[in-house]
């Protein structure tokens, strides 16, 4: 089949809305009679609940309720699909009751007819707090202190050791060890569209439907469910226009459950949008780990083991993933390398704070983070140049399905190709030569490199907590339109756009033929969602196989519409035709009598319809779903270097060149792909120099709003230079690999690294982030 | 104590008493119904909820609707003429400068304005003059490139 669409830069199908302004998110939807809910939330990380009183609140005009942890019933608790062995899971209810945990803890629920006078009400609650000694520190939480959970004794919700091979000989049997402790700070995701939740019950249907702003529509539907105790089938979640994932809507809320319960309660629809310091505060954070890598190696700069202690900071409570994250980590700790053993142990650990979860990422940008940063410090240690470093030790792309000793098999990869291309396209010769000319002149000038693997496509439902498949049905309209209804839910990666390229090439339509539906569980087949870079991967490969099986069963039909033998019917560029006559010919079994004839895949879809003019065995209509498993995760690689200046008044990085050769197998539009990386980049050019999750000692949130959590702006971004190469994945039948958490997992220790190179005349080895300048300028002062 | 206010927005005259505490963008989402622009920080850092005022970019998230009282208003919704898209709005789409859409239409406001000023712009100018606006989306390349198509766009048909 020619493709049309596929490969194509395409504009996307889904803009037009979104420029003009017209369309849906949660808030955008507007029932009538809808009641405004807004909660009162600890203003102390730990602290006992003594009395609440809602009286007050109760009296202002509009207050239909306040609901506290006492009223709610059996609703919830928050859940966590992460299973890990001996696991501590605290009772997450959805409204605090004895103890507040973090900054942002819901304790109390406002009801009121708008939203102005909810959050009157919600002042005038008064809560009796008696604070108690917050754990901040994650270190000295894990060692010992005041324990959050009394029950289980220790702040230690799990200990876990991970990989393959003899660690302790690998490391004994290498010529060199190098050491490095390693910050990964704490990230909001701050998705531009806060969180927001609308439920709305019928009463006489025993209905409820939830809007809300969530990456796994059904998922969420199944948790709400159990949480709120509605039939599933009497619970529909419809997931609108969706301002921005990144992982923080991959999630099961307290809120999301307390609307759904609420709307219950008083038969009206019920809205709550998050106000952005909410959403700092108790919307999940990301990474929060602090390890340290040893890593063996040769003097030629072979490695031989690589081992990671690492401390995770959990927050409170277990959202849905939370303790799950650290162990992405360790299955990552290969990265694009040949290290004969592995260990990583990892101690997960509560502190009085939110919750940290999956982030763009998750779990890998801190693997990622590690292995590259090890790896020019090992270059350092062996004076040897960073790229003969990496070059030692990645596998030939002859060698794959690699095996590594965190136990996967890496499922195809040319990480040479990738890095080749990187050093072609930077002039890195040039550059080191342009480098010591620049020290020369007293320029702080860094050049700095990542050949990162990231794990994606999740994934085999053996591997993952609920279910790694994802669904697809396509049908064709009596009308000949086609629609793709998809169990992921895009929220900005467009696969409006790029699910419709694959069908209108399949089937041989024109794109604007083919409408892509997500995100409504009344409508769309049960699916798993969008995260973990596998909506193309894993979900495209559903919509193409669906595809194939409705292809097949309109063959049936356009065979007795052109009473021919289905055997000799073919399918192109939208045509079913029987075959020609020097093909029939060939084994003597057709007429000529019926060759050249064809129909047009819109009216096998009508005849299907019709149900006339059908064979008598075939089921009428037109439409096929596939549930698609894949057998393995996608592993896309690429490399990243970057050029930075430090002002030395200043101690602020400038970035003089960014290329980025990425791969993720096979292309469905590159426009999109682009934009991915960009995105991706600019995340890990936050996490690398401006963003910070601070709690201080007395875990009070010091960065609550965007004027504190520093987000990075056009201005402060290098012009990026974008390349790929194509190593296909074998995984799926589309080669596809995943692209939406690349960036993120691979450019932060592209940066870092050019940075300590810079730095490396004042003898900086390492550095933790965010590289704020007076760190920086301390180093040169 | 509601107060009468008189709003001309995107053309169409809006006389209507409001409290003096209630937010421009909740007046032109809630009572307009016009929910193109959004809130997206509560503190005029993020850009989301910019529209035009008299033909000046603002927050409006951080102004009360009484501030803008006899006042022109353009919201994103009133950005394409007949029926048309504003060079704008199809820079962004040509060049893919939207990926969630929730930042889009304050970026395009603000991005208007921006080229109203300086109608050739360079990348560094439009990423300066965008540094009101945040985007978590997009990494702001494809942005620059949108903001480039249009100002090429308008000033070619100067």
């Amino acid at each position: 089949m020619p493709n049309k669409y596929v490969g194509q830069r395409l504009k996307r199908t889904e803009d037009p809305r979104l420029i003009k302004g017209l369309a849906h998110y949660v808030d955008d939807v507007r029932l009538p009679d809808t009641l405004h809910v807004v909660f009162v939330r600890s203003i102390y990380a730990h602290a006992r609940l003594a009395g609440i009183d809602v009286s007050e609140a109760k009296r202002v005009p509009g207050v239909v309720a306040v609901y506290t942890g006492k009223d709610i019933g059996k609703v919830g608790p928050v859940p966590c699909a992460a299973a890990l062995p001996d696991l501590k899971v605290p009772d997450y209810r959805v409204l605090a009751t004895d103890k507040a945990l973090f900054v942002g803890h819901p304790i109390a629920a406002v009801v009121a007819t708008d939203r102005y006078a909810a959050r009157d009400a919600a002042d005038l609650v008064s809560v009796d707090y008696e604070e108690l000694q917050p754990v901040v520190d994650v270190e000295a939480a894990a060692a010992g202190g005041t324990v959050i959970h009394e029950k289980f004794g220790d702040n230690v919700a799990y200990t876990l050791t991970s990989g393959e091979g003899d660690i302790e000989a690998a490391l004994k049997s290498a010529d060199r060890i190098v050491t490095q402790r390693m910050v990964h700070q704490r990230l909001a995701p701050i998705a531009m569209e806060p969180r927001g939740v609308l439920a709305r019950y019928f009463p006489g249907e025993e209905e409820l439907t939830v809007w809300s702003s969530t990456q796994i529509p059904h998922l969420l539907r199944t948790q709400l469910a159990l949480m709120i105790g509605i039939p599933e089938n009497k619970l529909r979640v419809i997931t609108p226009e969706v301002g921005g994932g990144f992982g923080s809507k991959l999630n099961v809320y307290a809120e999301e459950a307390l609307l759904g319960w609420i709307s219950i309660q008083l038969c009206k629809p019920v809205k709550w949008i998050e106000t952005r310091r909410e959403n700092v505060q108790a919307t999940i954070h990301g990474r929060a780990q602090v390890g340290t890598v040893e890593v063996g190696c040769k003097n030629d700069g072979t490695l031989t083991g690589l081992r990671y202690n690492v401390v995770a900071d959990l927050g409170a409570y277990h959202q849905l993933l939370t303790p799950a994250i650290p162990t992405l980590t360790g299955l990552m700790l290969s990265g694009a390398y040949r290290i004969p053993a592995i260990q990583m142990n990892v101690t997960g650990v509560f502190t009085n704070k939110m919750s940290t979860d999956a982030y763009r990422g998750a779990g890998r940008p801190e693997a990622t983070y590690v292995v590259e940063r090890a790896m020019d410090i090992v270059a350092a240690e062996l004076k040897m140049d960073p790229v003969e470093v990496r070059r030692k030790n990645f596998p030939a792309k002859t060698e794959f399905p690699f095996h590594t000793a965190t136990g996967l098999d890496y499922d195809s990869g040319d990480y040479e190709g990738a890095l080749a291309k990187a050093l072609n396209i930077s002039g890195y010769q040039k550059l080191r030569e342009e480098q010591t000319k620049a020290r020369a002149e007293g320029k702080l000038i860094g050049i700095g490199m990542s050949s990162y693997v990231e794990i994606c496509a999740l994934g085999p439902s053996q591997a993952m907590p609920a279910g790694g498949w994802e669904s697809a049905t396509v049908r064709i309209e009596p009308t000949g339109k086609v629609t793709v209804m998809t169990g992921a839910s895009p929220h900005g990666q467009g696969q409006e756009t790029s699910f419709a390229q694959i069908a209108a090439d399949e089937l041989g339509v024109d794109l604007n033929d083919v409408s892509v539906i997500h995100g409504d569980t009344a409508i769309v087949q049960y699916g798993i969602g969008t995260f973990g870079s596998r909506a193309t991967a894993v979900g495209g490969t559903a919509v193409l196989i669906a595809i194939q099986k409705l292809i097949e069963k309109a063959t049936k039909i356009a065979a007795h519409m052109m009473q021919a033998d289905v055997s000799k019917v073919t399918f192109e560029e939208g045509r079913f035709s029987v075959a020609l006559a020097k093909a029939a010919a060939g084994d003597g079994s057709e007429t000529a009598a019926n060759d050249g004839k064809s129909v047009s895949i819109q009216e096998v879809a009508l005849a299907a319809h019709v149900a006339k003019e059908i064979p008598p065995d075939t089921e009428p209509g037109l439409s096929a779903t596939y549930f698609f498993e894949p057998k393995n995760f996608t592993f896309p690689f690429g490399t990243h270097i970057c050029v930075v200046e430090i002002d030395k008044d200043t101690g602020e990085t400038k970035f003089l060149r960014y290329v980025a050769v990425d791969d993720c197998g096979k292309v469905i539009n590159p426009l999109l792909v682009d934009g991915q990386i960009h995105g991706g980049i600019v995340q890990s050019i936050g996490q690398a120099l401006y963003e910070e999750v601070v709690y201080d000692e007395q875990g009070q949130l010091v960065t609550g709003e965007l004027m504190d959590y520093a987000l990075p702006k056009a201005s402060q971004l290098p012009w990026f230079e974008l390349d790929r190469t194509e190593t296909p994945s074998p995984v799926n039948p589309l080669g596809v690999k995943g692209v939406g958490e690349a960036g993120t997992i691979g450019a932060t220790p592209a940066i870092v690294n050019a940075i300590v190179d810079a730095l490396s005349p004042y003898g900086v080895k390492h550095l933790d982030m965010p590289v704020r300048p007076e760190n920086v300028w301390k180093i040169i002062k | 104590m509601k107060q009468a206010i008189s709003i001309n927005v995107n053309g169409v005259d809006h006389l209507d008493e409001v409290e003096p505490r209630l937010l421009l963008v909740h007046y032109l989402r809630d009572l307009l119904g016009l929910t193109g622009t959004h809130v997206g920080c509560e503190t005029s850092i993020c850009g989301a909820c910019t529209v035009l005022l008299d033909g000046q970019a603002v927050k409006s998230c951080t102004m009360f609707a009484v501030q803008a009282n006899g006042t022109n208003i353009t919201t994103i919704e009133g950005l394409a003429a007949n029926g048309s898209l504003h060079p704008m709005q199809e820079g962004f789409w040509e060049q893919h400068g939207l990926q969630c859409g929730y930042c889009t239409p304050g970026m395009i406001i603000a991005a208007t304005q921006l080229i109203d000023r300086n109608p050739n712009p360079s990348r560094d100018e439009i990423r300066h003059g965008l540094e009101g606006n945040l985007c978590r989306c997009t990494g702001y390349q494809h942005i620059v490139e949108a903001v480039e198509y249009a100002a090429k766009k308008v000033s070619g048909t100067r």
